[in-house]
Parts: C-alpha cells; sequence; structure tokens
C-alpha cells in the first residue's frame, strides 16, 4: 500500500476525511517551508500539498502568484523543492506528499530524473495543474514506475465521457475544482459540488478531495461532508504573505487556521 | 536537411490533438477542456461550411479591404542592389495590421457559438485593437488584457480601443507585457467560460488555436502567391516574415510549404543582441518546453522558469512561439534568423524615407532580414516581405529613441 491508500484507508476506519493543506516551497523563505510541513502536520494535515513555483502560474489567483514570485526571488527550483521533502522525511515517514505545479519545470528536468529523484525524496503524488490525461501518458507511466500516484483535476465542465477517461488515468486520489475560476476564488456552491461529486462516483472508487474556495471551518465542515477530503490553499498563504517578516508568526497563523478547519471537519 | 513535405501529409497536421510533430497539443487545467472542445467541433464544422467561408471572405473584401496589394519596392530594391523586394501591404488592411484577418474569423465564430462577450490579449496594441473593431462591430462585449508596460509603450492603441468600446485591463503581474496578459486572459477565461469566446491572436495557445488563426492568416499566402505569379510570372525566391508568436508568418508561408523552391525566413527580435541574453527570440536562442497551452520553443532559464524578454517592439516581445514554427524549424523547411532593435530601427526609417511607407516596428524586423538577404541574391531573383502592421503606433517609440519629443 502507498502512503495515500494508507492515509485514506485509516481516515475511512476512523470516520473522518482527509485535511489537505497548500503551501508555495520556498514561500516566503526557504527555512520555513520544512517546520510549516510539519506545524501542519500538528495542526492536522493528513496530506500535505507542496507548490512548485513556476513563473506563470496561469490558474492561480493572485494570492498563490505572488507565493510563487516570492520563492522564485529565493531561487527556488524543483531539485531544491525536492531537497525539502527529503529533510521533511527525516523526520515525518507516514504524511504523504504531494507535489503540485505546472508541467514546465518538470518537462525541464526531464521526466525520468524527476520521477527518480522524486522518489528518493519521499514524494507520493504529482498532481500538474496544465497537464490533461491527454498529454499525460509517458509522465504518468514513468511516475508509475517509480510508485509515485498521477494526481488529476476534475472540474464543473468536465463532461461524463472524460470523467471516465480521467478517473481511469488517475491514481491515489482526485481532485475535484469546487468552481470556475482560479485558486483563491471567493464562491462555491455546496449543492453543485454534491452534485457532481455523485456523478464522479458511478465512475471511481478512489478518494476524492474538493479544492477551490474553502477558506475556513466552516466551508471545510460543509465540503467534508461530502467529499474525502478537503484542499485549503489560499487562505493559509495569504497569511504566509501577510507576515513575511516574521515566520513564527506565519507558522502560528497558518496553523491556527487549520486546527481551526481540523476541529469543525471532526465536530 | 529539409524533410520533403507533401500536400497529404501537410493536411494531416495538425493530428485530432492539435500536434504538429511533438509541438503544439493542449495543456491547460481541467475547467478549460470543454471549452476547448466545444470550440474545436465548431471550428472544424465550420471549416468546412460554405456559408461561413463566404461570410468570411466577403467580410475580408468589403470589411477589411482585402486583397491587400503585393508592391514591388523597386527604390529600395534598387538601394540594397540584389534581389528585387516585394511588399506585402498587410499595414493597408482595416485597423493597420494582419491581426484583423484572424479576429473577423474569430468573432465569426463566438456569434455562431452564441457566446456574448469576448476577450483578448494584446502587446503592441494591434489585436486588442483588431479585437475591440470586430466586437464593435458584432456588438460583442470585450475586454482586452495589456501588460501594464504595454499599456505605457503602447497609449495610442490603448485609447483606440476604449474609443471602440473595449474596456482594457492593465495586467500588473509578473513582467507585465504580453506573456502575462496572455496568463490574465486565461485566467478571466477560466472564471468565465460559460458565455466569453477568447480571441487568442497569435498562432499559439492550446489546439484548436494555432491551426484556426493559420487558417484565418493563411489568405495572406494564397493572395501572394497568385500576386507574385502576375507581376513576375513565376513563384518568388524567399518569403521573409517577422515571428513573435508568428502569425503573420505562418500566414505567409503556409500555402508555400510544399513549394520546395520557396525559401522560408522567420525574423526573431534579437533586441540588444541574442548573445546579451536580452531578447524574444527563442526558436533562435530557446528550449522546447510547454507553456500558454502549447509544446513549442520558449525562453526558460535551467530550471524552466520563464524568464522575461526583451524587444523595441511589443508584439514581438514573447518568450514563446506558434508551435507550427518549431516544428518547421526542426524539420529544416523554413530558417529561423533575429535581428536587432538597432537593425530594425535602420529598416524602419529606411522604408520610411524610401518609399514612404512607415513600418511597424515588428515588420522592420522583416525588413531588415530581407535588405542581408537580398544583397546576397541575384537582380533577377525576388524576396516577398510581410509588411505586417504600419507604423503609426510606432512614431512615439521611436521619436523617444531619435530623442525627439512629441
Amino acid at each position: 500500500m502507498s502512503r495515500i491508500q494508507d492515509c485514506f484507508a485509516a481516515l475511512s476506519a476512523t470516520q473522518r476525511k482527509a485535511l489537505i493543506p497548500y503551501i508555495t516551497a520556498g514561500d516566503s523563505h526557504p527555512s520555513l517551508t520544512v517546520p510549516l510541513m510539519h506545524g501542519l502536520v500538528k495542526a492536522g494535515a493528513d496530506i500535505i500539498e507542496l507548490g512548485v513555483p513556476f513563473s506563470d502560474p496561469m490558474a492561480d489567483g493572485p494570492v498563490i502568484q505572488l507565493a510563487c514570485e516570492r520563492a522564485l526571488q529565493h531561487g527556488i527550483n524543483i531539485r531544491q523543492v525536492l531537497a525539502m521533502v527529503a529533510e521533511f522525511r527525516q523526520t515525518n515517514q507516514s504524511t504523504p506528499v504531494v507535489l503540485m505545479g505546472y508541467l514546465n519545470p518538470i518537462e525541464n528536468m526531464g521526466y525520468e530524473a524527476f520521477a527518480q529523484a522524486a522518489a528518493e525524496a519521499g514524494v507520493d503524488g504529482v498532481l500538474t495543474v496544465d497537464l490533461p490525461p491527454e498529454e499525460a501518458d509517458s509522465l504518468s507511466t514513468i511516475l508509475n514506475t517509480h510508485h509515485i500516484d498521477s494526481i488529476f483535476l476534475l472540474s464543473p465542465t468536465t463532461e461524463e465521457a472524460r470523467i471516465a477517461q480521467i478517473t481511469k488515468a488517475s491514481s491515489g486520489y482526485l481532485y475535484y475544482v469546487s468552481l470556475k475560476g482560479v485558486t483563491g476564488a471567493a464562491s462555491l456552491n455546496v449543492s453543485e459540488v454534491a452534485e457532481r461529486l455523485s456523478l464522479i462516483r458511478q465512475h471511481t472508487t478512489l478518494p476524492i478531495a474538493v479544492g477551490f474556495g474553502i477558506k475556513d471551518g466552516a466551508s471545510a465542515q460543509a465540503i467534508s461532508a461530502l467529499a474525502d477530503g478537503v484542499v485549503v490553499g489560499s487562505a493559509l498563504v495569504a497569511q504566509i504573505g501577510a507576515e513575511q517578516e516574521n515566520q513564527d508568526v506565519a507558522l502560528a497563523k497558518v496553523t491556527a487556521i487549520l486546527a481551526e478547519m481540523r476541529h469543525a471537519m471532526d465536530s | 536537411m529539409s524533410e520533403h513535405i507533401n500536400e497529404e501529409m501537410l493536411k494531416s497536421l495538425p493530428d485530432a490533438h492539435g500536434h504538429f510533430g511533438k509541438y503544439g497539443g493542449r495543456f491547460v487545467s481541467e475547467t478549460l477542456m470543454a471549452a476547448l472542445d466545444e470550440l474545436n467541433e465548431t471550428y472544424q464544422k465550420l471549416a468546412q461550411d460554405k456559408d461561413f467561408l463566404a461570410e468570411f471572405d466577403r467580410d475580408l473584401s468589403h470589411y477589411v479591404g482585402r486583397p491587400s496589394p503585393l508592391y514591388h519596392a523597386e527604390r529600395w530594391s534598387r538601394t540594397v542592389g540584389g534581389a528585387q523586394i516585394y511588399l506585402k501591404r498587410e499595414d493597408l488592411n482595416h485597423t493597420g495590421a494582419h491581426k484583423v484577418n484572424n479576429t473577423i474569423g474569430q468573432a465569426l465564430l463566438a456569434k455562431y457559438m452564441g457566446k456574448p462577450k469576448v476577450i483578448a490579449e494584446t502587446g503592441a496594441g494591434q489585436h486588442g485593437v483588431a479585437s475591440a473593431t470586430v466586437a464593435a462591430r458584432f456588438g460583442l462585449e470585450c475586454k482586452v488584457f495589456m501588460g501594464a508596460v504595454d499599456v505605457e509603450r503602447q497609449s495610442l492603441n490603448v485609447y483606440r480601443m476604449k474609443l471602440l468600446g473595449a474596456e482594457v485591463e492593465a495586467v500588473q503581474s509578473g513582467s507585465k507585457t504580453l506573456k502575462d496578459a496572455l496568463n490574465e486572459a486565461l485566467r478571466h477565461w477560466v472564471t468565465h467560460v460559460d458565455d466569453t469566446f477568447y480571441i487568442i491572436g497569435t498562432v499559439a495557445g492550446p489546439h484548436p488555436y494555432p491551426q484556426m488563426v493559420r487558417d484565418f492568416q493563411a489568405v495572406i499566402g494564397r493572395e501572394a502567391k497568385q500576386q507574385c505569379i502576375a507581376q513576375t510570372g513565376r513563384l518568388p525566391d524567399a518569403l521573409v516574415a517577422c515571428v513573435g508568436g508568428g502569425s503573420n508568418a505562418i500566414g505567409l508561408f503556409y500555402p508555400f510549404i510544399t513549394d520546395h523552391q520557396v525559401a522560408m525566413y522567420g525574423v526573431e527580435a534579437a533586441g540588444f543582441g541574442v548573445d546579451t541574453g536580452k531578447h524574444s527570440a527563442p526558436l533562435c536562442a530557446g528550449r522546447p518546453g510547454v507553456l500558454h497551452g502549447n509544446r513549442t520553443y520558449l525562453m526558460q532559464d535551467d530550471n524552466g522558469q520563464i524568464i522575461e524578454t526583451h524587444s523595441v517592439s511589443a508584439g514581438l516581445d514573447y518568450p514563446g512561439v506558434g508551435p507550427e514554427h518549431a516544428w518547421l524549424k526542426d524539420i529544416g523547411r523554413a530558417n529561423y534568423v533575429a535581428i536587432t532593435d538597432e537593425e530594425a530601427l535602420s529598416a524602419f526609417h529606411k522604408l520610411t524615407q524610401l518609399e514612404g511607407i512607415i513600418p511597424a516596428l515588428e515588420s522592420s524586423h522583416a525588413l531588415a532580414y530581407a535588405e542581408k538577404l537580398a544583397a546576397t541574391m541575384r537582380p533577377e531573383q525576388t524576396i516577398v516581405v510581410n509588411l505586417s502592421g504600419r507604423g503609426d503606433k510606432d512614431i512615439h517609440t521611436v521619436a523617444a529613441l531619435d530623442g525627439v519629443r512629441v
């Protein structure tokens, strides 16, 4: 069993849902990332989505765009991101880490070199925002050889034939994008999400995480009633951006938001 | 060595998923896939539809003013002292550049698809103006994304767009130029995908845009071919066009790809010089990668981050290039070269003074290379240069560089 499978199995045994925070690696400073990952776990994270910064994050809203810019100002590259995962793994062998980002840095490194280095670092899954399954065969095959899950997005606009195709290409879990928009957008339509998830479940038994538009205990609770996992990104990253001068405060604020979500989801 | 391309092979490209060899494709977030499928289905159907094509041709004749002339620049050719240079006068189109050929086509598509709103990205502002123009004519709501740096250096076009009723959004993210305008347009599209048609201005982006924009622009090459034969009795020896995203170049090249005796030169912006790193020449000095929905040559650093580009001409200031050009480069059918800011400016002045034609700074790159090429050729040979736009929009830039206040 993979770490991701273990994670969802353990949660399901205790009737709990996965809390999945996203942070951008290297934001606001490279020295914050690993302590923050451990802090997130302590505050109740089940899986960590670690963003690989990219110069042109076209699916992200302003909050994560700025996070990418801050990380890139420190010259963060994909090898350094993998080194952060390896450092995290020195004291945490159980929490799955999923890299989330755009294809070009991976393509630039080379699929095989990337997959090998990611496996060695202890990466469990890869979610490439701008890589639909149609173009993903060769990367997915290589990741699979290295026991890394390929996680794909489903959206409110995904038609049923594509749902079947995407669920077939996916492993680990599925990421349902709750709204038409970029990360950090405001509106969340819970009943529409419910409808879509039940349609998706007709095609797969994989766990489904839901992200985009979840920002506090209430929205996390509402989504966790429907989904197997709740992803929160911009609400956390905004705090990191607001507290660039003081990393301890940033860490405290981010983990406090996450702990509130954990509490709301478990109660 | 150039691979021999026949008509059948050419027609098979792009494949069903939008690939030109290993380039092209569709690399976007999932939310846009359904919209691209819908667009592709509509386009592939309408591209075979006699009524749609007739309406497009009618608009090109009566609204754009086609065919655009092919003009023998005799005085300039004599001065250069080599091949005869002919200019394909896309600068004489309505709105002053080749861009309108494509925006007419895409606005017609928007109308057929029942989308009331259009968005566009723009660099120099020519595509923004061409989009705002057709939006005004078809009664569509129009929003144009333009990098804040470009808004500054192309204020005249910004005002033209506003006069035409478009909303211009100055994009503040990243390098604040064309690539960031494209990112922002994609973000807007993903949020308003139900009622919005995205008019991409060049032969880049996710499938079917590179194919669709090429098909709308190929009228340039079809006319040039007929006109060249009518005026000189044969095909030209060489074609020259500037390449930012590459739409005017592919428009000129495409109908000649299987005419192997016709050499093709795409001219990128060398900015301060390709060896200075401050340029916009991905085909000459970049590497393949994935950006803005397609795999193509890109300006990127060792870590796969897109790097900031430089060119005196906003329309060429882009780190990527259309995937069909990447393919034409790899198979050796077209040659890609680069011209510096300084060389382009010199050609700008020369054409203005010798022919009474003020060219766009983008097109001046093609002119500068044509001059070099013509000098190596014989007087009975011919070169067709795509004069893709007029230079009125660049007067302030040129005056500032010459130290003149206007």
